[in-house]
């Protein structure tokens, strides 16, 4: 195979993480959702929480999006 | 028809030196990125001595909104940190309204034809400015974590109340964990602010093929366009979003340095 072939689907490839990111975030708003409408009253204080998951979450997607950079910047 | 030209969306990212400054082989010119990092420190001065100057019982507009900040950060230490987190308070304020400003001036449009030294360049976008940020972050968690604990500080990375056998799995995860800090703040920024430059300005690329294409295809750059305007609000949001989230893991990392010995 080209070599520049194989590196456009390894930097495709490694956008997957995207996608289980994209799931773990909707699975945390969802979630903290149905919780704060099920007692509103306690979903001021777990703000801090739900986006403190959203952002660690959020760090695997993104870990993908800078190895699928690194390639096609080919920094490597 | 005129000739249109789209800087490519990486170009946005590119350091140029304005004043050649060389010490020996170490190069420390006044490149672009160091000139908005200092017009973002000067427009904190410039808003902080003006929102402070007439300090009043009963706040001005400025003071109040210099009061809305402080407030919201004096309570996310106290809430994260406890009641040593009143010295890191300044640490965490600057740290926020730092990151906050550099994104926010990151997203003022440039000025058309402006010379390229002076184009709006967000100084969160590399990687090595928000990994110098982090490893000032980890630098104090670990000094004031060996100062207050001693050799306490390590067991943050045995957590009590396990089975002994547990420890041979738990302590490995806790270091690479541990590691991983300065890695994981770094990059959640840097990516961030780097991604959604890149998408601005992919999407007004869009528009610039589509008005060269000429005749219908001009009608249809408005759909670009509006993606445009949502992202931009987007990135607002995420802009504050990550100054935020930089703030609360700050604070909760000096949490673990202050309390590690009750683990």
């Amino acid at each position: 195979m080209d070599a520049d072939a194989a590196k456009l689907i390894g930097a495709g490839l490694a956008s997957f993480p995207l996608a289980g990111a994209a799931i773990g975030l909707g699975l945390i708003f969802s979630n903290f959702l149905s919780g704060a409408f099920r007692n509103p009253s306690a979903a001021a204080q777990n703000q801090p929480t739900m986006l403190l998951a959203f952002a660690l979450t959020e760090f695997t997607g993104l870990l993908g999006f800078v190895i699928a950079i690194l390639i096609l910047l080919n920094i490597f | 028809m005129k000739e249109l030209y789209a800087a490519g969306p990486l170009d946005q990212f590119k350091i140029h030196p304005i004043v050649d400054l060389h010490f020996g082989a170490t190069n420390v010119s006044l490149t672009n990125s160091a000139l908005w990092m200092l017009i973002g420190v000067g427009a904190i001065i410039v808003f902080f001595f003006f929102a402070t100057r007439r300090a009043s019982m009963i706040p001005s507009r400025i003071q109040g909104a210099a009061e809305v900040m402080y407030e919201f950060i004096f309570d996310l230490v106290r809430d994260t940190v406890g009641a040593e987190g009143r010295k890191f308070f300044p640490y965490v304020f600057t740290l926020f309204i730092f990151i906050l400003v550099a994104n926010f001036f990151g997203m003022i449009p440039s000025i058309p034809g402006a010379p390229k030294e002076v184009h709006t360049f967000t100084t969160t976008s590399h990687l090595i400015v928000t990994f110098a940020l982090a490893m000032l972050t980890i630098t104090i968690v670990v000094v004031y974590g060996f100062w207050k604990n001693g050799l306490g500080f390590l067991r943050l990375f045995a957590p009590s109340g396990q089975p002994l056998p547990m420890y041979i799995i738990l302590i490995p995860v806790e270091v690479v964990s541990f590691l991983s800090r300065p890695l994981s703040l770094a990059i959640r920024l840097f990516a961030n602010m780097f991604a959604g430059h890149i998408i601005l300005k992919v999407f007004a690329g869009f528009i610039v093929s589509l008005f060269s294409a000429g005749g219908a295809f001009v009608l249809i750059g408005i759909f670009p366009f509006l993606g445009i305007l949502a992202v931009t609000l987007l990135e607002f949001l995420i802009a504050a979003l990550q100054a935020y989230v930089f703030a609360i893991l700050t604070c909760i990392y000096l949490s673990d340095a202050a309390h590690a010995a009750d683990h």
